[in-house]
């Protein structure tokens, strides 16, 4: 597959497009006790947005600002961070997930939950984003060695 | 052949849309899935959720309340799914990699 577009229309949207495309998976995600959204659709958007510059932009630029390296070792940061919650009420005496024994001083349990599912959404969205992104760029691996 | 594809899709066409107007109309309070008690007696747990969503975690939209609170064993499953479908996408596809550059 050939990268980057010669197009300036291409290139200028898809550099205009894409911080605001990320600002509005940012607001999917932490928005999504409040309206429609959550860390899956979350971080869907702010994988369009990853992978709308790679797509566009020449090969020097489109892994500025997000490294080919770094997709699969921040999907499992993501599971962790899941994972790390729930074990982290597991060890305080409650359940698994159990959201209410997280150790934050001075919240009732209501506003524990609350910051409980605030931060399972976080893990959830960096796990999607990274791991839509990792895919993507295996799979253009792939195809560039074919080409050769 | 083809005919018989065609014929066989417009048929399966005329079953779901037959199979439609058997469903309950939306927010119909008489329907089963409405109900306070399901088939086999025992209570559903929509209406507890619908009742304390707001009070337990202090969160107006109850979907999330749902899935991040009530059933987050599930939302777990279903982030571990992803995350072995990019790790086996990476195993496979760089693995291939390597052995056709071990080959040249």
């Amino acid at each position: 597959m050939k990268h980057g577009s010669s197009s300036p229309i291409i290139l200028l949207l898809s550099r205009v497009l894409s911080p605001y495309i990320m600002l509005f998976g940012m607001y999917v995600i932490f928005h999504g006790h409040y309206s429609p959204g959550g860390g899956f659709q979350g971080g869907a958007l702010l994988a369009s947005s990853i992978i709308l510059i790679r797509i566009a932009m020449e090969e020097k630029v489109h892994q500025l600002h997000f490294n080919k390296a770094y997709g699969i070792p921040l999907g499992a940061v993501g599971v962790l961070i899941f994972f790390g919650v729930g074990f982290i009420s597991l060890i305080m005496g409650g359940y698994f997930l159990d959201y209410s024994l997280l150790p934050f001083p001075g919240m009732i349990t209501a506003e524990l939950r609350f910051y409980g599912i605030l931060l399972i959404e976080v893990g959830v969205g960096l796990a999607v984003m990274t791991i839509l992104v990792a895919i993507y760029d295996n799979l253009l691996e792939e195809d560039d060695d074919e080409s050769i | 052949m083809k005919y018989l594809t065609f014929m066989s899709i417009g048929v399966f066409a005329l079953l779901l849309i037959y199979a439609a107007y058997g469903l309950p109309y939306r927010g119909d309070p008489n329907a089963l899935v409405n109900q306070e008690i399901s088939l086999t007696g025992t209570p559903v747990a929509s209406s507890y959720y619908i009742e304390n969503a707001m009070k337990d975690a202090n969160t107006p939209n109850m979907v999330t309340t749902v899935l991040g609170d009530y059933r987050a064993f599930d939302t777990l499953g279903e982030e571990v799914v992803i995350f072995a479908a990019g790790i086996i996408c990476f195993l496979l596809l760089n693995r291939e990699r390597k052995r056709e550059a071990r080959k040249q």
